[in-house]
């Protein structure tokens, strides 16, 4: 943890314009990420792990905006700069991936064409080169006849092949940061294993640092070297992911751990109910006052429902946001 | 905390079984393609045997495309099969005659993957739980009001909340709704089509447990269908693994998950992230192929790390139920049995 952090955000709080005033959705979102590390997301839907992605690449639009907080790339500020020098950073520096590849390709154009749109726009190549270079791209990504499948069209490729596309465009120009939200969420568990392989491979050997996001800590612990937990709008745990697995500390993180059936748990411990997590996710405009888990969490006391939890640096390294944690 | 420990026998008299299916066929005949080629033929479902007995639930596994809605929409009368047999509690359901949907419909019902696609919104909870009642000729009002109470208390919710609308509720109560629905015509058998799948990850184990609950209390037997093979190994008292519309394995949850037999099972379940390990994940290359154009031989072998002549020539292999009821449908599982035995370490990255 020595030198500049590749992206450090600090304090991050994310507005939602509701139409009858505005509200956080998401606040206090603080971590960093080194140079060619690998760093995960973990929440449910509407904890706010998608909308902090989109505003470190500049993508937050009306109703959602930046309500105060710094994004640093490099050292630099970035929340702030203009649409011409974001465009810039985007897709060259910092590459994003998506969960749908059908949703997030052009279905009019060609997919060799929207790989060697990157060279063009950024890296100043002509059309026939980038062409070139987009045929190469997709070799790449361990595209079967890549020479054939530049003309393809997106609805011409399975789900697992458009996503090797979506992972072209997004490497084309060698960035620093590959956002990676939910990328294999529509994808079959084989399908998915070879994705993530090939994501994996590609960020390591290029030095490429990966940001995941998912609703699935199992995956993104077996991703990521370390990774965050968001609940509500804000992260509560953030720790090595063997750790946040083996031994978790926030009451939501260990809820989370404990409710779902994992594969061999029966057979070695027989079929026991499952621990639920009581209630159901509060919604953007109605968080809980105190800690946002409160209302769901059995250990919780009367300094919770009043008090919001400060962040806790562990000793070990990583951080938790609990009144009461061991 | 009590596990039944029955085998599938094949030998048990067929009144133990709710449900058997025999030689299942789907066909979709699509038209000529743009270049005028001849008319082709879907196989979605190709040759499928199924046994479910009274009380038991049944896992059917495979990824999209493999057949395992075709098969649900089969049982519950909502797709003609091109070939086979279904019956359903002793009474054979592929025979089309009038009435029979109806009879059906109480006896299999289907709980779907998205409570918020699968619930009218325009009509209430009680709209939506009497309707099948008054269709199936419940007309006494006090009758129908109880039901749809005592249902309501069976699935965690109240009786009060019955005059809401769907979107009042949120998606965990929602699926609740969903499972009323299915429920409330007292059927033996239900389909749970993706149950948890739609919903936030802390809300799953609330359903996942209240399933099991009313298949003990309401004495039930399930089809359970999921991709999630963790909510698959928990539930399931035998597991049914499809490939491109035929099953390759079908066995006892224990074996099927502790001793896959068949290779395509293992990928499946190799490919699951293991969360504490940082290690890479087994690939098993390719896609799943093109089920107008399926591959020679065994469907799998395209894919499959085993694969040697044999299994790229016709005809393929069966589906071979070994003594312990077990079956696969793999020419060398033995053989691939016994190299794993042989080297402990085998890795499956190899």
């Amino acid at each position: 943890m020595t030198g500049t952090p590749l992206l450090e955000v600090e304090d991050l709080k994310l507005d939602l314009d509701t139409g009858s005033g505005r509200v956080a959705a998401a606040e206090g979102v603080s971590f960093r990420i080194d140079r060619g590390e690998t760093f995960g997301l973990v929440g449910e839907s509407g904890c706010g792990k998608s909308i902090t992605a989109l505003a470190l690449i500049g993508l937050l639009r009306h109703p959602l905006s930046i309500g105060g907080g710094v994004i640093r790339f490099e050292g630099r500020e970035i929340q702030h700069l203009s649409a011409a020098r974001q465009r810039d950073l985007r897709g060259n520096r910092i590459a994003m991936i998506f969960q749908e590849p059908m949703t997030a390709l052009n279905p009019v154009s060609p997919v060799g064409r929207q790989i060697a749109e990157m060279f063009v726009l950024h890296k100043g190549k002509s059309w026939r080169e980038a062409d070139r270079l987009a045929v190469e791209a997709l070799a790449n990504v361990r595209v079967p006849a890549p020479e054939r499948r530049v003309k393809d069209y997106p609805h011409q490729l399975s789900g697992g092949m458009r996503q090797r596309v979506m992972i072209a465009i997004a490497l084309a120009c060698g960035p620093d940061l590959l956002i990676a939200d939910e990328p294999t969420t529509a994808l079959d568990v084989t399908v998915q294993a070879e994705i993530i392989e090939l994501m994996r491979n590609l960020c390591a050997e290029r030095g490429t640092a990966i940001l995941m996001i998912s609703h699935d800590l199992g995956l993104v612990a077996n991703v990521c070297r370390r990774v965050a937990v968001m609940y509500a709008g804000r992260i509560v745990e953030e720790r090595g992911s063997a750790d946040i697995f083996r031994a978790p500390l926030h009451p939501y993180t260990q809820g989370l751990v404990a409710s779902l059936p994992r594969l061999g748990s029966r057979a070695a411990l027989g079929r026991a109910r499952l621990q639920e997590i009581a209630g159901v996710v509060p919604a953007i405009t109605h968080f809980p006052d105190g800690c946002r888990f409160n209302p769901r969490c059995a250990q919780a006391t009367e300094i919770c429902r009043t008090a919001a939890p400060d962040v806790d640096l562990l000793e070990a390294g990583g951080l938790v946001r609990c009144h009461h944690h061991a | 905390m009590h596990e039944p420990h029955d085998m599938p026998g094949e030998g048990r008299p067929d009144d133990d079984l709710i449900l058997s299916v025999r030689d299942l066929a789907v066909h979709f005949p699509l038209g000529g393609g743009l270049l005028g080629g001849g008319k082709r033929l879907l196989r979605a479902v190709d040759g499928v045997d199924l046994s479910l007995k009274r009380g038991e639930c049944l896992g059917l596994v495979g990824e999209s495309g493999s057949g395992k809605s075709t098969v649900a929409l089969s049982i519950l009368g909502l797709l003609a099969p091109t070939r086979g047999r279904i019956t359903v509690d002793g009474q054979v359901v592929t025979s089309r005659q009038s009435g029979d949907r109806k009879a059906l419909a109480r006896t299999v019902q289907i709980v779907f993957q998205d409570p918020y696609a699968s619930l009218n919104p325009r009509q209430t909870v009680r709209r939506t739980l009497e309707d099948p009642l008054r269709v199936h000729g419940v007309t006494a009002k006090s009758e129908i009001a109880d039901r749809v109470a005592a249902m309501l208390r069976h699935v965690g919710l109240r009786p009060e909340q019955a005059d809401r609308y769907p979107h009042e509720f949120s998606g965990g109560q929602r699926q609740r709704i969903g499972i009323a629905r299915a429920l409330i015509l007292n059927p033996k058998i239900v389909i749970c089509d993706e149950p948890v799948s739609a919903l936030d990850v802390s809300i799953r184990a609330q359903i996942i447990n209240l399933l099991l609950e009313l298949k003990d209390t309401l004495g039930l037997s399930y089809i359970m269908i999921s991709h999630d093979l963790g909510v698959v190994e928990h539930m399931s008292d035998r597991v049914a693994v499809m490939y491109l519309g035929r099953i390759v394995e079908n066995g006892d949850w224990r074996e099927i998950f502790e001793r896959p037999a068949h290779p395509y099972t293992r990928a499946l379940i190799a490919a699951i992230p293991d969360p504490l390990h940082h290690a890479p994940l087994a690939t098993t290359g390719g896609d799943l192929p093109n089920p107008l154009n399926p591959p020679n031989g065994c469907a799998f072998s395209p894919r499959c790390r085993f694969t040697v002549d044999v299994c790229r020539s016709e005809p393929g292999p069966v589906l071979e139920t070994r003594a312990d009821g077990h079956a696969v449908r793999c020419w060398r599982s033995e053989e691939i049995a016994g190299r794993l035995a042989a080297a402990a370490d085998w890795d499956v990255n190899s």
